[in-house]
């Protein structure tokens, strides 16, 4: 977005750490993708350099430093950040939720922006320890219905990403479905 | 946006007892009004006997935890032993045993590092206010283990109940001489 224009529909807020962790982003437009390449690249030579991948504790934390360092720099990154991964060694998975602050949580499930406002009600209601796959689209789907039915922009739709033990890959997500307001 | 010390919440307090501590902390992580976690302890463990509560900026909470492991683990490298409870620059509330004389020890610190010795307790975070009014009612000098975890655990819960931005949950440590024990306290969830 440029003011009230919007310059691309599908930007994929995302990059791919390593083979089993992915982080989004939000914040100053420029900010976001050179930090976010910056983390990617490291994390990349670092797996590289030792032959191992980092867990997706390592590579929170490691985040979170870097971050913290730019925070009292001359010039900060403004980026939030979710940071989410299954551990290689243990097979659990992960999810860090870290602001522009470099504030660092682990949590059961995160939002960024407004969507905190709208979203987090819904997950605190209807997410659990368990939850399947199809039961968390489902509740993913009830927070983007909420998104398009409470926000007075038009978001674009969003891009959907899994992480499970086998790597990351992109979900079919239906963006065209209409919701209208109460 | 107001203090940095009242964007995240929190709140954190140490009391002594009869050859023993208690350390206690909320658990909520919150920006502004809106709380993010509620599963985010303050309290960090350095040696045995050896405890930090950390409040104010989650940020900042989260830089001197690290910060402070790291100097801790390179101070054990280098002089083969633990370090002991004694007054450390820059960190809000400390509780320990010291394990050469067994006597218990709290102190806390303002955010530049101006130290408060105290026979009694310690307070800090959001509700401080509100822990000194608890503290002050509640405690009474050489309570045993038990009676010391009752005391902190009522003092911080009521102190809390009156913050809106702390609460959702506690941790609660009881230090002995060769015993800790970790209490987790569920709390209001609302």
């Amino acid at each position: 977005m440029r003011g009230p224009t919007i310059i691309k529909a599908e930007d994929d807020k995302t990059r791919q750490l390593n083979k089993n962790t992915l982080m989004a982003f939000s914040g100053e437009a420029g900010d976001t993708v050179q930090f976010a390449e910056f983390i990617q690249a490291n994390v990349q030579l670092y797996s590289m350099r030792n032959d191992t991948e980092l867990s997706p504790a390592a590579v929170a934390n490691f985040v979170r430093g870097e971050l913290a360092r730019s925070l009292r720099s001359r010039s900060p990154y403004t980026v939030n950040l979710l940071l989410g991964g299954m551990d290689p060694t243990t097979e659990q998975p992960h999810l860090y939720w870290i602001d522009y602050l470099a504030s660092l949580a682990p949590v059961p499930y995160a939002a960024h922006g407004y969507a905190q406002y709208y979203c987090l009600s819904l997950l605190d209601k209807h997410h659990n320890p368990n939850i399947d796959l199809e039961q968390g689209m489902k509740l993913l789907g009830m927070c983007t219905d909420e998104l398009k039915r409470r926000l007075p922009i038009d978001y674009k739709g969003v891009l959907v990403k899994i992480i499970t033990k086998d790597g990351v890959k992109e979900v079919d997500f239906d963006n065209d479905k209409i919701v209208r307001s109460a | 946006m107001g203090s940095p010390f009242d964007i995240n919440g929190g709140a954190c307090v140490a009391m002594v007892g009869k050859d023993c501590v208690a350390i206690a902390c909320d658990l909520r992580l919150g920006m502004q009004a809106l709380t993010i976690s509620n599963n985010f302890p303050k309290i960090f463990n350095y040696a045995p006997s050896t405890y930090l509560g950390l409040t104010g900026l989650a940020t900042d909470v989260n830089t001197v935890s690290d910060l402070f492991r790291y100097k801790v683990n390179m101070y054990r490298l280098r002089e083969e032993r633990h370090i002991s409870p004694r007054p450390w620059p820059t960190c809000p509330v400390l509780a320990g045993i010291n394990q050469t004389t067994g006597k218990p020890f709290i102190c806390g610190f303002d955010s530049i590092g101006c130290i408060d010795f105290a026979k009694d307790f310690i307070v800090s975070g959001t509700a401080s206010d509100q822990l000194f009014g608890t503290c002050e009612g509640l405690w009474e000098p050489d309570l045993g283990p038990e009676d010391l975890f009752e005391t902190i655990s009522q003092a911080l819960l009521s102190a809390v109940d009156r913050d809106a931005l702390s609460g959702w949950g506690a941790q609660v440590y009881i230090i002995e001489k060769d015993k800790v024990t970790q209490r987790l306290l569920k709390g209001r969830q609302d």
